[in-house]
């Protein structure tokens, strides 16, 4: 199996601080309470060390969860960020209103498969189609943690509970659906594979407007064992990469020198740059007809897979859509919200 | 069809006294929805108002664009009273399928007109008919058929108002102000006008018994409904983010906003104040709005009984997470779907206690259009200043009815932000503080907003158990005491609502509760039973939940109390009776919950009869007798 992730030439060493003067140790949160194992964790860490590599200060971002055991985690990483563990499969409203009320922040959401493709698949859809800025990841591991691993609906058609019971429904496929309601930023990753996901969470964090990252994130006590489609083991043998990720940071000096027609460049939002190689085929991430096609296949071969699945990032984001004052609207003064005693006065002339 | 039902009127007694009644009457006007009678009907209305006759205007409405049956009722009082009143003086019958039933509510004496098709004539014989060929006045005006149904409602107000005797100029103020100047539908509609005056001058009697003749009450007043009073309130309360999902009796106010905030909120740099956004359920809505009211923003929703069903999740994690955000209910009828197009009184139980848990949010209750504007503003800086969801309770009568009023006044006060510690003060702080520490003694902790540049700055926001350093926990102790703190809040926040309105009078013996739109029917009874009966009655108008001293201190001071409200269990008179404890046996109720506003007479007879028989309990009903039951209270 190949790499999944791309090696660049004159890459630097992980540096003891970031270009802000944090270290990483900065980006830790509070110590987690998930069983030990537990893919969420392993998620939490790639964030951790995305958010330093991407020099974001912590205090400027607002994390967000709904409920669940991938839900807890916003505890565990970003100690400096607010954080707002909120109601079951209802974190993108809040996530909006936040947006709305300061769009200067940087958000990051983690929610599950029960949260976002059960209970919360309405909210999850709308926030799609607004294209909040937000980085939205889905914990998916494919049973219900909390409540002692019920089947989720991202559970595999087959795939057996510990207990034995089948799943013999067809599992949702939230990449696909992302896709199809015409996201800017669609991808796939292991918790399994950190350099892919960091390389994944530094895209996202570039990229303006939602990035949906769907990220199989085995549940260690409850879907791990024979039978499992989530479980590490199963996980390592069915991931089919779509390419090799490749990240460039906006400032850095990195000539790249690769076989024409091999390496697909995009240019993100802030300047930084994704470099995607060629595996077995030619796939183009601006492309939503092979983007379904190819997820649609992968559900068929019982593939899991991963890599940047759908981009666009010159796609409008909701908040630039609103036409608002660039300082954050929670931020306005009186003076430049309450309107002149004249503007009063002609609306009630208009009303005599 | 006989040419003498198509031609001419029909009069076929003359009106009964001589005496003309001037600035005082009911017109009714009955018609199928979807014909775009509300414009006409809001012309002859606003005709009245520009004459100096106090006026106001009920749109009783079916819950469908176009076919079913919908009345509007106009009354004009020279002494100001503009409830509803259930007695009718003029019906302009247009509608075939509730004609008959139009008709045989009228009071003896009423005047009819009524479209010569359908023969309304010969119903009964103590009412006087007019019968008008609507459709040959109207086909005379143009060839277009659907404009010649529109101009057929503008012709009934030009008859209407030639019987008044309202100044034609005035209906032509009236018919430019409707149409915002639009020549093109001026003119049609002016023509409409004189159609109807020139077919009531030539062939309805010279008598006229109803008159409206020019006074001097409305002079640099406005006419406005409620829900445009809150939104023009809400904009200048300093409102930035507005979610919101449609559902009548609510859509207007956040629509009216729209219009408002671009028109006045768009800064110098031609960039919005404000962000709007229509959600797509009214969970989302209110989720946006907390999250909103987390990161600082002044919020707010708007909604009806149902939206408050389903925001009823949030809400608790707005009370116990203590995040700010304002929620606008519009009552109407429930339970579930209800009269979705009439007015109600019924969610206070809903709303005081939403969600599951201990809960007890904050409501704010307006009874006119002023104080929608005055409250507005005022919900918004609550919110902050108590860091929970805010409620104001409106209802669809007050809403969406056209109300006079004297113009708003200028917010002159300075927004409330609340307790919000920046960067600067948590370096003075040494970065020492906790999210949920009542450091102050009032329940109401301090908080920082995400985004502020310190390193002490964050806390973590959950709907789970947490300490006073915003921690998780679930020790008892720590549980305990977020809640009794919580409760602490509410008991703060008595100091902080609007306070009631209390008339109190010396020398009488009982006295009444009401709150909301029963306001003005409940002033119109208190005259009735001064002037009609010489009973005397004390006055208290609730303004706000959490209840205040205020209200025992009412109920001691008198023999018996009537809580008047427009639902059938009484709701507000429950929550009276759980605050005033041993004293209780003081109060009686007086419910009216028919989907209609609430009329004075009712409470009148209502009241008598009670003091007089000693019933607790009377539920108001349709019919001029009103119907009681006693139910089983002590």
């Amino acid at each position: 199996m190949a790499e999944s992730t791309l090696k660049l030439p004159n890459e630097a060493a992980v540096p003891k601080e970031n270009r802000i003067g944090l270290k990483a140790l900065d980006y830790q949160g509070g110590k987690s309470t998930l069983c030990a194992g537990c893919g969420h964790d392993a998620v939490s860490n790639q964030i951790v060390r995305a958010f330093y590599e991407m020099n974001v200060k912590p205090e400027k971002v607002a994390k967000f969860s709904g409920i669940g055991c991938s839900s807890k985690t916003p505890a565990y990483f970003l100690g400096r960020a607010h954080g707002f563990n909120s109601v079951h499969g209802r974190m993108p409203a809040v996530a909006t209103g936040a947006m709305l009320a300061n769009h200067h922040l940087i958000s990051i959401g983690v929610s599950g498969d029960g949260d976002t493709a059960s209970i919360g698949l309405g909210q999850f859809m709308h926030l799609v189609r607004r294209n909040i800025p937000l980085i939205y990841i889905i914990e998916n591991n494919g049973v219900y943690g909390l409540t002692k691993g019920q089947f989720s609906a991202t559970a595999d058609e087959g795939s057996k509970l510990k207990t034995g019971v089948v799943n013999d429904l067809p599992p949702m496929d939230l990449c696909a659906l992302a896709v199809e309601l015409g996201c800017g930023f669609v991808a796939r990753g292991y918790a399994g594979d950190p350099k892919q996901m960091v390389n994944i969470l530094k895209a996202a964090v570039a990229h303006d407007g939602l990035a949906v990252i769907d990220v199989i994130s085995p549940c260690v006590t409850f879907n791990n064992h024979d039978g499992s489609t989530k479980g590490y083991a199963y996980s390592k043998e069915h991931d089919e990469l779509l390419h090799q990720i490749g990240f460039v940071q906006s400032y850095e000096q990195i000539e790249i020198d690769y076989e024409p027609g091999t390496v697909r460049e995009v240019t993100l939002h802030d300047g930084s740059r994704l470099l995607l190689k060629k595996l077995e085929e030619d796939y183009d991430p601006s492309n939503a007809v092979q983007a379904l096609q190819r997820s649609h296949k992968a559900i068929e071969d019982g593939a899991m897979l991963t890599g940047l699945i759908y981009l666009r990032p010159e796609k409008k984001s909701f908040i630039s859509l609103l036409n608002m004052s660039d300082k954050p609207l929670w931020s306005l003064t009186e003076a430049e919200t309450r309107p002149p005693k004249e503007a009063l006065d002609q609306i009630m002339r208009e009303l005599m | 069809m006989p040419d003498s039902m198509t031609a001419t009127a029909v009069l076929d007694e003359p009106l009964t006294g001589a005496a003309s009644i001037v600035n005082d009457c009911t017109i009714h006007v009955a018609t199928v929805n979807g014909s775009g009678s509300m414009s006409s009907n809001s012309v002859l209305m606003r005709s009245i108002f520009q004459m100096g006759v106090p006026v106001s205007g009920k749109n009783m409405f079916p819950s469908n664009i176009a076919g079913l049956p919908t009345w509007f009722t106009i009354r004009a009082n020279k002494d100001g009273w503009i409830a509803r009143k259930k007695e009718v003086d003029i019906m302009v019958c247009m509608n075939a399928s509730t004609a008959r039933e139009d008709v045989e509510a009228l009071q003896p004496g009423a005047v009819c007109i009524y479209d010569a098709p359908l023969a309304c004539k010969g119903i009964r014989e103590d009412v006087t008919f007019f019968a008008v060929p609507f459709a040959k006045l109207a086909g005379e005006l143009s060839q277009d058929s659907r404009l010649r149904k529109l101009l057929t409602n503008m012709i009934y107000v030009g008859i209407v108002a030639e019987r008044l005797g309202i100044d034609r100029d005035e209906i032509i103020n009236a018919i430019g102000k409707q149409f915002k100047g639009k020549k093109k539908a001026i003119d049609p509609n002016v023509a409409a006008i004189d159609k109807g005056i020139e077919y009531a001058r030539e062939n309805l009697p010279k008598q006229h018994h109803w008159r409206i003749e020019r006074m001097n009450a409305t002079a640099g007043k406005i006419i406005i409904d409620g829900n445009a009073a809150a939104a023009i309130g809400a904009m200048f309360g300093g409102c930035t983010v507005v979610t919101w999902y449609p559902i009548t009796p609510s859509s207007s106010l956040c629509e009216s906003l729209i219009d408002y905030m671009k028109e006045y909120r768009i800064g110098p740099d031609g960039k919005a104040t404000f962000a709007i956004v229509q959600a797509e359920d009214e969970l989302a809505a209110m989720g946006m709005v907390l999250g909103a009211g987390w990161a600082g923003a002044r919020s707010l929703t708007s909604t009806s009984g149902p939206g408050i069903s389903l925001m009823a999740e949030f809400a608790g994690l707005g009370y116990f997470a203590e995040l700010p955000g304002v929620i606008w209910d519009i009552q109407r009828v429930g339970p579930s779907t209800g009269l979705p197009t009439r007015t109600a009184q019924g969610d206070i139980f809903e709303v005081y206690y939403l969600s599951h848990g201990d809960t007890q949010h904050i409501a704010l209750i307006p009874a006119s259009v002023a104080e929608c504007f005055e409250f507005a503003g005022e919900a918004l800086d609550l919110a902050e200043m108590f860091q929970t969801p805010i409620f104001v309770l409106s209802d669809l009568d007050l809403g969406m009815n056209n109300w006079m009023s004297d113009p708003f006044v200028y917010p002159t006060k300075p927004y409330r932000r609340g307790k919000v510690l920046d960067a600067k003060q948590l370096e003075e702080l040494g970065g020492k503080w906790g999210r949920y520490l009542d450091v102050d003694g009032d329940g109401i902790p301090f908080r920082t907003l995400p985004g502020t540049d310190h390193p002490m700055a964050s806390y973590f926001t959950r709907g789970s158990g947490h300490d006073a350093h915003a921690r998780y926990s679930e020790k008892p102790s720590d549980y305990k005491a977020t809640v009794d703190r919580l409760a602490k809040k509410h008991e703060t926040a008595k100091q902080f609502v609007p306070p009631p309105v209390i008339d109190r009078r010396a020398d009488a013996k009982v006295g009444f509760i009401a709150y909301g739109t029963t306001d003005v029917a409940l002033e119109e009874a208190r005259h009735q039973l001064r002037s009609e009966h010489g009973v005397e009655t004390s006055y208290l108008r609730l303004r706000a939940l959490p209840l205040t001293a205020d209200v025992k201190a009412f109920v001691e001071a008198h023999e018996r109390v009537y809580v008047v409200e427009q639902n059938r269990d009484g709701q507000m008179g429950d929550l009276i009776r759980l605050d005033v404890g041993d004293i209780q046996h003081k109060l009686r109720k007086i419910l009216h919950y028919t989907g209609l506003p609430c009329d004075a007479r009712s409470i009148t007879d209502s009241l008598l009869q009670m003091e007089n028989d000693g019933t607790r309990v009377v539920r108001i009903g349709l019919g001029a007798e009103a119907t009681t039951q006693t139910i089983g209270e002590d």
